[in-house]
């Protein structure tokens, strides 16, 4: 059951590869709403953002020869952005078929160690992202970086964190651990998923107030703006009463296991740095005066602080969240 | 984050309104500046970056021991360091004047809008504007079948808004619950404060091992833990009366080494009453006594060490060999005999022939030597690796040392000196030069515990539940307002005879779905909420 489950994390990797090289494509072919605006043309805007479940529309008889080549390159971008959307579906899906043999494996939730949380929680931000793209069809080309994220995470899991599976150890003997580590996981998994909005709405705003310079350019094809905004809050908006949660849940069981809820040992000192953070994010959002572009970037620092509390507090810092095989 | 305070106060001199006291302009100024978002966003932020060097550096409340080799490591850094409280970062001045200005901040912040907020409860929903057109949402119905303001009202009571009835007009407002929420989030957070508070003034807490055995039992007064913290509004003789008696201690490990289960199994003699109970606890499971509680946070074992001195004196130790760290549970430690051969004669100490034994306790010893490591942490295989020495142990001079360790200043200056090493499995004997002997009888389990008492902890628990729901009212509530215009049928309608109705909406607060809800609203009104009860039946 190990060995599956080793088997089908590689797989997935391949998969969320395959759909990150054909959203590529799909970026590549172009952008339908580039196309001229002639009256025909529009109705291949409907084509090109129609989402994954939408059909291509023929193109319309009389069209320009230009915009016909238009028209059949967003076609094509449009075929590949679908065929990358079902390649996820298909990637999360083995993905999670690793977390659940994984786990049986283990006869435990598998959260046990460093592996298996970045397994899990990358999975929860894959299957958000379905959703988000099942609900918001136009957001379709965020998936590139998305997939790209995937990718990195998991080959890194793969590659630095992989230990063999083994029983929990009596300090993680407690229900309070399914509570604590499923909630931690579930909104670090939105956190994941939101800072890919985040990151991709700070370089569209750029794009679309003029700037031509690098990171700017690869904005060009991504959804508008204000939508990746709205996205990029809606997903903080929903993880963070959670992470809340999960950070009072883990108080409650550090009272239990050591004596006291709170102790500033560095993974609560970072959880604390975190949710100062994102509470941070969450106030300059609401805040007319504080522009989108600043409160966006304090929830990208929001997520490099939850990254650092799971790589840099785990790698350089030894306290009591120090657990067998990081 | 380097724009602090850019606008400062308007200088007394310049005022705009020379009556007004400069000191109370002054005040009020810095008042409304202390009370704002930006200065909140700001200490907010400062508040994640002190953080930070409480998870760098050592912490004296988290790992005392880390502190002091910082200090012996960076003998020119760690001073200074510890000037500016790097080692207590959360109990330092600077971290406590963030967090006492944002919560100020917070107080000042909050205040004003709760009076608002409960006046805007207590308001009747604001009359329609002129010209409901120009809302974001707007529709005109034509002959809806809840015509009249009345049954208009009623439709979006069912739907539980407030409404305000005046003439032909019907105002509506919903979502009064993101601003209760986000209140009540703000109130528990000072609410939490408050409950830590509470714990660091009444509570208290002392850590120590406790070695099996009637003999080793231990009262809970303050000399004897090993590290005791006691809150500034707590005195020694306010700690409860009890004493615990380790009768038991089971461990079991997986092949591998990893430990599996723990459980303690303690006598409790309450002091008070004279009741005596035993009880079991384990990690995860602390022992909740009345008055405190009492949590298990490690285990080892003690080597008993029988030494018999040059003239025939038996004295026994059951000091704790500490784990050294590694997975197996090799052990650490130090057998002192300071009153070994006392002349009993004379009856007098001999300062330099005091012994004392330290090395290794390995529960389970390889085979052969190397004796370095244990090899499982489960007592399969026993045995000391032991060095002697005698001389002068320094215990005398004053000056506090581990009781875990030798003094090796003695070792240094020759004051004692080491006469061999051993091996010794139990029950195994070693004779000294002098004819003396050391035996190893065997071991007795230990626990490491902590005794806390922490009050202000259920206050928290109560108040970050009232967090949560909170957060949640302010995150997922929204604020929006509907109007609805009743017109009597006037010449020139199309359907003359029925009324026309006009409604607006507006979203107080991002919505996305609010275009949804104002058309299903209307639909309502049209229908007289045959739509309504057929969506509750759906929903259900």
């Amino acid at each position: 059951m190990s060995a599956l489950s080793d088997q089908l994390v590689t797989f997935a990797i391949l998969a969320y590869l395959v759909a990150m090289i054909s959203h590529a494509v799909e970026y590549a072919l172009g952008n339908a709403r580039k196309v001229p605006a002639a009256a025909p043309a529009r109705e291949l805007v409907g084509a090109g953002v129609g989402g994954a479940g939408g059909t291509v529309e023929e193109p319309a008889g009389a069209v320009t020869p230009a915009a016909t080549r238009a028209g059949r390159s967003a076609a094509r971008a449009a075929l590949a952005g679908r065929i990358a959307a079902w390649i996820t579906v298909l990637a999360a899906a083995l993905h999670l078929g690793a977390v659940v043999t994984r786990g049986l494996a283990a006869e435990r939730m598998p959260w046990g160690n460093m592996y298996e949380f970045v397994l899990t929680v990358t999975w929860i931000g894959a299957a958000a992202w379905l959703v988000v793209l099942w609900k918001q069809p136009s957001l379709r080309r965020l998936g590139l970086f998305l997939t790209l994220v995937m990718v990195l995470l998991l080959a890194f899991a793969e590659l630095k964190l992989y230990v063999q599976v083994v029983p929990l150890m009596p300090a993680l003997q407690s229900y309070w651990f399914i509570i604590h580590v499923s909630t931690i996981i579930f909104a670090s998994g939105i956190f994941l998923l939101g800072v890919v909005p985040a990151v991709a709405y700070l370089m569209r705003a750029g794009w679309e107030q003029g700037k031509r310079s690098f990171p700017y350019t690869l904005a060009r094809r991504l959804p508008a703006a204000a939508g990746l905004e709205r996205l990029t809050f809606t997903l903080h908006a929903f993880a963070f009463p959670v992470f809340t949660f999960a950070v009072i849940a883990g108080a409650i069981w550090a009272e239990a296991a050591w004596g006291r809820a709170w102790g500033w040992d560095p993974k609560e000192t970072w959880a604390f740095i975190s949710w100062v953070v994102y509470a941070g994010y969450l106030h300059a959002r609401a805040t007319p005066s504080v522009k989108r572009n600043v409160a966006t970037w304090i929830s990208v620092v929001g997520f490099l602080t939850m990254l650092m509390n799971l790589f840099g507090v785990n790698f350089f810092f030894t306290g009591l969240h120090s657990y067998a095989g990081v | 984050m380097t724009t602090v305070d850019d606008r400062p106060s308007a200088p007394p001199a310049g005022a705009p309104r020379p009556r007004v006291n400069p000191v109370l302009a002054l005040l009020r100024n810095s008042w409304r500046q202390l009370t704002s978002m930006r200065t909140a966003l700001i200490l907010l932020f400062l508040l994640a970056i002190a953080a930070i060097p409480g998870s760098v550096l050592p912490q004296r409340g988290v790992n005392p021991e880390k502190v002091t080799e910082y200090f012996v490591d960076h003998p020119d850094l760690a001073p200074r360091l510890d000037q500016l409280g790097m080692f207590e970062v959360f109990a330092s001045v600077w971290f406590s004047a963030i967090y006492l200005l944002l919560f100020t901040s917070l107080v000042g912040c909050i205040l004003p809008r709760a009076r608002d907020h409960v006046r805007a409860l207590r308001m009747r929903p604001p009359a329609a504007p002129k010209r409901l057109e120009r809302l974001p949402q707007h529709a005109v119905l034509e002959a809806p079948a809840a015509a009249d303001p009345e049954a208009i009202a009623a439709v979006l009571r069912r739907r539980r808004w407030r409404v305000a009835v005046r003439g032909n007009e019907v105002s509506a407002e919903k979502g009064y619950l993101k601003e209760t929420g986000n209140l009540l989030f703000h109130v528990s957070l000072v609410a939490v404060l408050l409950g830590v508070a509470l714990g660091s003034w009444y509570g208290w807490h002392g850590n120590r091992i406790l070695v099996s055995g009637a003999d080793n039992a231990f009262c809970n007064t303050r000399q004897q833990y090993a590290e005791a913290s006691l809150g500034p509004r707590v005195d020694s003789a306010d700690l409860p009366p009890f004493c615990l008696t380790l009768d038991r201690f089971e461990a079991d490990y997986l092949a591998s080494g990893q430990a599996s289960r723990y459980w303690a199994t303690v006598t409790v003699d309450h002091l008070d009453d004279g009741s005596t109970r035993t009880a079991g606890f384990s990690v995860n499971s602390p022992l909740r006594l009345d008055t405190a509680n009492v949590y298990l946070l490690g285990n080892g074992y003690a080597p008993i060490l029988k030494y018999t001195d040059r003239y025939g004196r038996t004295q026994t130790s059951t000091a704790p060999f500490l784990r050294s760290g590694d997975q197996n549970a090799t052990e650490e430690g130090v057998a002192a005999f300071p009153d070994a051969n006392v002349d009993p004669k004379t009856g007098k100490r001999a300062p330099d022939q005091q012994v004392a034994f330290d090395g290794l306790y390995l529960p389970t010893a390889p085979d052969s030597a190397p004796f370095v490591a244990s090899q499982f942490p489960a007592e399969r295989n026993p045995a000391v690796v032991l060095a002697a020495y005698r001389g002068n142990l320094g215990l005398d001079a004053g000056i506090p040392g581990s009781v875990y360790k030798l003094d090796q200043r003695q070792v240094a200056n020759g004051k004692l000196k080491q006469i061999g090493e051993k091996v010794l499995r139990p029950g195994e004997k070693w004779t000294l030069d002098d004819g003396s002997t050391l035996e190893f009888v065997g071991t007795k389990p230990y626990i490491t515990i902590s005794v806390r008492h922490a009050p202000g902890q259920t206050m928290m628990l109560a108040a970050c539940g009232t967090l949560l729901l909170g957060l949640m009212g302010s995150l997922f509530a929204r604020r929006r307002r509907v109007w609805f215009r009743v017109s009597p049928p006037v010449g020139g309608s199309p359907t003359s005879g029925s009324s026309l109705v006009e409604a607006g909406g507006l979203p107080r607060t991002e919505h996305p779905g609010f275009a949804d809800e104002f058309a299903q609203l209307v639909a309502a009104v049209s229908d007289d909420g045959r739509d309504d009860r057929r969506a509750r039946e759906g929903d259900e």
